[in-house]
């Protein structure tokens, strides 16, 4: 199996929507070796015949009526924690530069 | 003697009039604070805990039924959401967090009358097998306050222990109840996947978490579960409870239980094995058949959880994004610089190792050698547990492979940390219920004995293991 580079690693933090350290990304490359060279073990093991499990109990579609419910909190109660809102919406920064 | 009365004793007592709801939660609340040094709390819900109080109290007195659990405080995992304090995990991204509504566990337990106390540590987002990630302190072992108490749920194994109140909530996505449980000297019980309801919970890995009590008892853990358990409109893979879970009458002769052969090998320190082989001795005097059982894909378990836990961990946690709720880097020019810098600083090293692993294996090019591979080695697994309920009633091995290490002994490799969860992935992978109940000691240190069963046997296992426990604790 490849061998994680430091440049893969800086690939992954922007996927992840993460800045890391000098310290973070040597300590990273080396962490995540070792972990993938744990579960290479995967790689030899016969799965022929076998599907990938995808939910455990077997539960397939579940559905429910479509009707507004009252659970006791309000769109008010849910934007306390916003940290910035104005006219009831969520303000975010700038998205286009 | 301990402080607190079985719990349906308890309820009894307040519905009787003959306990104060307001004095077990002073109780509680003065154990809390004189116990404050094992940093097994993150906060209290006073306030709103003297107003529950209050309010039962006042029912009882006006001749009213409050429920089969009136007046019995308890300790949430501080990943449930509950009013009266804030919903942190034990993050710093979820500092000042403040719920909305309330976990339906918490929901089913207020309506039968128990009053939550307070908010226990644990690793943040449950990443963790020792508490050691939470973003804020180390909660100590109250056996050995230099040793950890286990995690993820090792604040409230702990509080359980040093009798903070009757019972506690936890969470298990690989064993976040049983080992602390193992390592505290408590029960810690993992219902079937999809037994009690998540919602209001912070979600780790969604195939794997379940929720769960943990209590100093069986029985206590089995009344706890009976309040919780069942389906939820909220958590759409919940699934139907069985009629109770407080009968728990059992006849074991000729009950076939399981010895798993791959958790008794080299690996198993000597103390912890010589108490499990003293507990299978007990059980078989008592009547049980033991017979010893292969699951020949168990060592792939701790593998397979690796690739599956952080994949669903970097999905889970992508809402982290300081726009709606928690910390927020305020600073920023832009949206992007919003979203990174806030996960760069409101996360710790544990969150962040695992969204980046769960991001490369799910990534375009690895996700058929990795994810897939696994949730298919998953199924090979599922498939030999299946098999091994053919023919035997019980698993039975030990929860762990070693009694608590110190404090900081793993901190500094992952994967040594990873290790520690070897005897307990397997369950959640399978979707089975599972159990750590007291063994015994090994150098003053608790041993756990874990016991298994297949799925929506729930109150076999339970019944299975209340007798188990009076069989090891017989003189």
């Amino acid at each position: 199996m490849t061998k994680l580079t430091r440049d893969d690693v800086l690939k992954l933090a922007k996927l992840a929507r993460i800045d890391l350290s000098e310290e973070e990304i040597t300590e990273f490359q080396g962490e995540f070796n070792e972990i993938l060279q744990y579960v290479e073990q995967l790689q030899s093991v016969d799965i022929s015949g076998l599907e990938p499990t995808s939910q455990v109990t077997g539960l397939t579609n579940v559905m429910r009526e479509d009707v507004e419910k009252d659970y006791g909190y309000t769109p008010a109660d849910l934007l306390k924690q916003v940290p910035e809102v104005q006219d009831d919406q969520i303000k975010v920064k700038r998205m286009i530069g | 003697m301990g402080v607190w009365l079985p719990i349906a004793e308890i309820a009894q007592k307040v519905q009787a009039g003959e306990l104060k709801a307001a004095d077990l939660v002073e109780r509680s609340l003065k154990i809390i604070e004189e116990k404050a040094d094992f940093q097994a709390i993150i906060a209290t819900t006073k306030e709103r805990a003297r107003e529950r109080a209050q309010l039962i109290d006042d029912m009882v007195a006006k001749g009213q039924y409050v429920g089969r659990l009136a007046g019995v405080p308890f300790i949430a995992k501080d990943n449930f959401l509950v009013f009266g304090a804030e919903t942190t995990a034990a993050s710093n991204i979820l500092k000042g967090f403040e719920a909305s509504y309330q976990a339906t566990a918490i929901e089913r337990l207020e309506a039968e009358g128990a009053i939550c106390v307070a908010k226990a540590n644990l690793d943040a987002f449950a990443h963790g097998s020792s508490t050691e990630n939470s973003d804020f302190m180390t909660t100590k072992n109250p056996h050995d306050p230099t040793r950890v108490p286990g995690g993820s749920s090792g604040g409230s194994a702990a509080a359980v222990v040093l009798e903070m109140a009757p019972f506690a909530l936890g969470t298990d996505t690989g064993g976040s109840i049983r080992l602390p449980a193992s390592f505290t000297g408590s029960v810690g019980y993992k219902p079937t996947y999809g037994l009690v309801s998540r919602s209001g919970v912070v979600a780790m890995a969604s195939s794997l978490d379940v929720i769960g009590p943990m209590t100093l008892t069986v029985e206590d853990a089995a009344v706890v579960l009976d309040v919780m358990a069942g389906r939820d409109e909220l958590d759409s893979t919940t699934i139907d409870r069985e009629k109770t879970y407080t009968d728990l009458t059992i006849d074991v002769s000729g009950k076939k239980v399981g010895v798993i052969k791959e958790y008794m090998g080299d690996g198993l320190d000597p103390g912890v094995r010589q108490q499990i082989e003293g507990a299978i001795e007990k059980l078989r005097t008592a009547g049980a058949e033991i017979t010893e059982v292969s699951l020949p894909s168990l060592p792939l378990a701790l593998a397979v959880y690796y690739i599956i836990c952080p994949a669903e961990v970097s999905s889970n946690l992508s809402r982290y994004d300081g726009q709606r709720y928690g910390y927020s880097y305020r600073e920023a020019k832009d949206l992007e610089e919003s979203f990174s810098k806030t996960r760069s600083i409101g996360f710790g090293k544990e969150a962040k190792r695992r969204i980046m692993l769960g991001t490369y294996v799910l990534s375009s090019g690895y996700y058929d050698a990795y994810y897939k591979r696994a949730q298919t080695v998953r199924t090979k697994l599922i498939q030999e547990f299946a098999a091994a309920f053919e023919s035997v009633d019980f698993l039975l091995g030990p929860t762990a492979p070693t009694t608590a290490f110190k404090i900081g002994e793993n901190a500094s490799d992952p994967l040594k940390m990873y290790l520690t969860d070897i005897m307990t992935v397997a369950a959640n992978l399978a979707g089975v219920p599972a159990i750590s109940i007291p063994a015994g000691m090994s150098d003053n240190l608790p041993v756990g004995l874990q016991l298994f069963a297949a799925q929506r046997c729930d109150r076999s296992l339970l019944s299975f293991a209340k007798f188990t426990e009076g069989v090891i604790h017989e003189r």
